[in-house]
This record gives structure tokens, sequence and C-alpha cells, in this order.
């Protein structure tokens, strides 16, 4: 089934996936909040009529694969699981405590989560794999990737980019969550990337780049045909988005909340940045 | 041994439409009878280890029994993390295959030497691991490989070239045991036939001979044996550091509750690259028996 939903339903969707993400980090004392903001419009769009899937049968056959590739964001995706129902929202409590099934880094164990993610760089080769089994079993399910802009700097993803275009697989399509920072700095300042849409066209593949926090735009950029050719959206994104004090400051890639007052201070700027 | 295992695969593949063969550009004139006949179940990656292992992760994660194929260090150590994070984290039904066990390429180098690979490999969680040394080992090891349907990993070397005697028997996991009513046994790992008969000749002993099958998990019913021996001699052509002659000692010393533990001794490579070239035999000669790394 679609869970389909208009734009306002879906930014709603967005919103309260940074606020559940926030209170995770906060309670665990987690990491890696800037990118679980960054990343979930992209995912409330996904989780809004784009993928194929039904918290009823997680692993129904006929489903469509979404691999979180960039597993250190998982709060956004346990989120955004919870709140389609794919397993009790209040479960997101529990996320980094002992014995709990909702690990820090995306976890299978999790209903919804296709496969355990967290060193970079995995997502894409193992996506070009599924992707070749539904074309070998004549199978129509679509397999969609969201990878790290930091991510790029992996070798492996670039052997999965060279494969997938070689093999035509267009029942994949990469997301690129392209928030402009990585682990210590911005990605133009580590390893630059220019163009990075230009170098998916070069190697074959279809390329789009879209505003990764407007839900028509992706939603658009999501409904294209198939074309032959595997096909990536670049979604141009902010580190942090939602939350002004946390926005494109590297310091959220590890931090969270300290205090109470600090976390009200999140949720309250949330409310406030996206009426 | 690849040819043997090629047959095999062929053999399995004809019966269970799930198998699928995938190379790391590697297998000319050995894959062929494979990819001609299953070409909707062989795939060639490229030069791309980390993509193929991936690769084989994604297609048994939709149900097939995929098998990665290259030689010695590239279809493993390369893409160590794939296959630690995506096969067997995931538990799932993927055998890599390394050919050119030991220094089976003898003259190309260190870069395709396999003399690492089982002490690296056989720490990872989920995985079987696998060093036959005779093709007449291949069939029950891979019918152990099919059966236990989950993450494996295939050492073939080149056959052991020494002559089997006619008393052999294979036990659990395609262990292969010959007995010579000894007190002491010969463990070899890998296409050690000439150390082999160089030790029996210096030291005149009639030793039982047994050849590793599945390493990890290691049969109860092997290391039951071994235990009874006054001594048992490890001839391996890997590093000492995890390889044969380390699994053997966990096997006779670690949570054994007895006071009588055979003598261990090994004819392994003693923590060091050969940085002179040369054919198998005269690498292995240098590095393992001409050393007495005893």
């Amino acid at each position: 089934m679609n869970l389909t939903s208009g734009d306002d339903a879906v930014r709603a969707l967005a919103k309260s996936i940074r606020r559940e993400a926030i209170e995770m980090v906060y309670r665990a004392n987690a990491s890696h909040i800037g990118g679980a903001l960054s990343s979930a419009d992209i995912l409330a769009v996904l989780y809004s009529g784009v993928l194929n899937v039904d918290p009823r049968t997680p692993m129904g056959p006929e489903r469509d694969r979404f691999i979180m590739s960039k597993g250190h964001c998982c709060t956004a995706l346990y989120a955004v699981l919870a709140l389609k129902g794919f397993f009790r929202i209040e479960e997101l409590r529990e996320f980094g405590r002992d014995g709990s099934r909702l690990l820090s880094h995306a976890s299978n164990h999790v209903p919804g989560v296709e496969w355990s993610t967290g060193s970079l760089g995995h997502g894409l080769p193992i996506g070009c794999g599924q992707s070749l089994a539904a074309r070998r079993k004549g199978e129509s399910w679509k397999v969609y990737c969201l990878l790290s802009d930091g991510e790029i700097n992996e070798g492996s993803t670039w052997e999965a980019v060279i494969f997938a275009a070689h093999h035509g697989l267009e029942n994949l399509t990469a997301i690129v969550d392209a928030n402009g920072q990585q682990g210590m700095g911005h990605t133009r300042g580590i390893l630059r990337i220019e163009n990075l849409d230009e170098r998916f066209r070069t190697a074959g593949w279809d390329a789009q780049v879209v505003d990764g926090h407007d839900v028509a735009a992706l939603r658009e950029a999501f409904s294209v045909s198939p074309s032959g050719r595997p096909r990536v959206i670049v979604a141009k994104t902010v580190k942090g988005k939602g939350v002004p004090f946390m926005q494109d400051n590297v310091e959220w890639h590890y931090r969270s909340p300290r205090t109470p007052e600090e976390f009200k201070a999140a949720l309250m700027a949330l409310e406030c940045e996206l009426q | 041994m690849r040819t043997t295992f090629l047959r095999e695969l062929v053999k399995a593949a004809t019966i269970d439409p799930r198998i699928f063969l995938v190379v790391g550009d590697l297998g000319y004139s050995v894959v062929e009878p494979f990819r001609d006949k299953f070409p909707d179940r062989f795939l060639n990656v490229g030069v791309a280890e980390q993509n193929m292992t991936g690769v084989a992760a994604g297609l048994s994660r939709e149900g097939f029994k995929v098998f990665t194929y290259s030689i010695a260090n590239f279809p493993t150590l390369r893409c160590l993390e794939q296959i630690r994070n995506d096969v067997c984290y995931h538990g799932l039904d993927v055998t890599v295959v390394a050919v050119g066990g030991g220094f089976m390429y003898g003259p190309l180098g260190a870069s395709h030497y396999a003399t690492e690979d089982i002490g690296i490999l056989r720490t990872l969680p989920n995985l079987h691991v696998y060093a036959p040394c005779v093709p007449d080992q291949l069939p029950p090891v891979m019918n152990d490989i099919l059966t236990s349907a989950g993450p494996a990993y295939l050492r073939l070397g080149r056959a052991a070239e020494f002559p089997i005697p006619d008393n052999k028997k294979l036990l659990e996991g395609g262990w292969m045991f010959s007995r010579n009513g000894g007190s002491s046994a010969t463990v070899a790992m890998g296409n050690v036939g000439s150390i082999i008969r160089k030790v029996q000749k210096e030291e005149r002993a009639d030793r039982d001979l047994w050849f590793t099958g599945r390493v990890k998990p290691f049969p109860k019913i092997v290391a039951e044996s071994l235990a009874r021996y006054r001594e048992v001699l490890a001839i391996e052509d890997h590093q000492r550091s995890g390889g044969l002659a380390s699994l053997v000692a966990e096997q006779l010393f670690i949570n054994r509750d007895t006071k009588e533990f055979p003598l261990v001794r090994s004819y392994s490579i003693p923590d060091r690259f050969p940085d002179f070239s040369g054919k198998e035999e005269y690498i292995q000669y240098t590095m393992i028996h001409m050393d007495r790394n005893k």
C-alpha cells in the first residue's frame, strides 16, 4: 500500500520526525542529530506515498526496499517508521538504552529497517544486488538508497555507481542528503566534489538536483518515469535543519542537547522555525 | 581444486536454481562452464571486490545462494568489512571462495598470497570456514556449505601433492583421516604435501594423517580424536598466528578438563613475508620448513 498524504501532512510528518529525533538523542545523549534533521523531509516524502511499504507486513515480498546507508542518522528513520505504525511510538523512548533493539546506528532488528548500517559506503552496493535480483526474478519492486554526502568519499560507493550504470538498474534510486558537512567540517574543505549530479550523469545515471526541504519538489523528483538508467536525486539540505542553533554547525554532528533547557529550546525553535 | 569446485558448483546449480556465482573479473578458463550453463545466475562485477561482496549480500537477501570468487586476498581482505557487516552480521547465504590458498601463486609475490586468511576470517561471527586440501574433500565440503545455508569461507589451494592412503576416511565437515597406528598425528592445511614428506623422512615417524576440512565450527569428533595423541604436528601454508597451529592449540587446551595434553608442534609461516621470488614449493620450503619454526 502507498501511504499517500498531501504536502501539508508530509510537512507535519517531517516536523514530527525532527521532534522525535531530537528527543531520542537528548534522552540517550547520542550523536548525529544534524544529519537526522537534514534528512527528515526526504524520509517524510518517501514514507508518504513514494515507497510501497506496509507497516502490517514490513517484509512483504512486493515491498519497495529502502536502504538507510547513512545509518548514523537512524533516529530519523526510527521516528518515521514509528510514526507510520511499524512499531509502537513509545518504543522510541528506549533508543540507545541497554538491551534496546533501537541501536544508535540503523538496526534491521527494528521492523521496517531493511539493513543494519553504520559503516559508510555499504548501502549502494547492497542496493545494486537487490535491484539486480528484482530484475533477474522479473519482479517490479524498487530499491531506494539514502546516502550522506560524506559517504560519497567512499570508493565502494563509486564501485556501485559504475556497476549500476553498466547494468542499467532503472529500478534503483539513490538519494544524496547533500547537507554539505561531514565528520570534521564542510565537505568542500575536506574532499571537494563539485557538480555531484554531473559526476553521476557522466557515469551513466540520470541525475536531478532538488531542494531537499521542499516536499513538493522531492515528490515530483520521485515521480519521474524510469529511463533505463539508475537515478540519483541530489537533495540540497541544511545540516540541523529546523533548529537554527544547530544549523550548519559541525558540532551537532556529535553532541546532543545537554540540559532540559537546551532540549526545550531546540523543540521551541523547531516549532517556530517550521510553522 | 578449483576445477573440482566448479564442477561441484555446476552440479549443485543444476538442481538448485537459487545458486548464483559472482566473480571479481578472475577465473578465466575456470568459471566458463557455469557462466555458459547459467548465464542468468552469473555475474562478473569487474575489479571491485567491495561492490562484489555488497552485491552478493543484496542478491542473497532476495533468496539467492551466492558464491563470490576471486584470488587469495582479493575476495577476503580487500572487502573484509563487507563480509563482516553485510554478510556475517545479517547471516546471509554467501560463500566467499578464494583460490590460491597459501603460496600457490608463488612468483607473483605477497600481494597474491592467502597466508593470513584463516586467522582473520575465523574471528567473524556466523562464518563457517573451510580449508580442504585435496579434491576428494570437496563433495562433502560443498554439501556442508549448501546445507548450512549461511555465511561461509572456502579456501582453495593447489591440491596437496601427497599420496592419499587407501585407508582414508572422510569425516564431519569434509575432514580426511588416515590411520597409521601411530601415537602422533600430523594435521595438514593447504598444499603442504612436500613438507609432510620431508618431515616423515626426517623423523621416521608413522603418524596418523589428518587433512583439514571445516575448521570453524571445529568438529567435536576431530578435537576429541586429536586430544588422544601424544603429539600433534600442525603443518600449514599460513601464518602461525591464528592459523592451524593456533586452532589446534585452542581446541586442545581451552576449557578442556584434563591434565594430559598432547605436545603441539607446528611448521607454519613465522610472522614474515617472503621477499624473494620462487615457485610454491621453494617458497614453502624456505619459509615453513627450512626455518624449522618448531
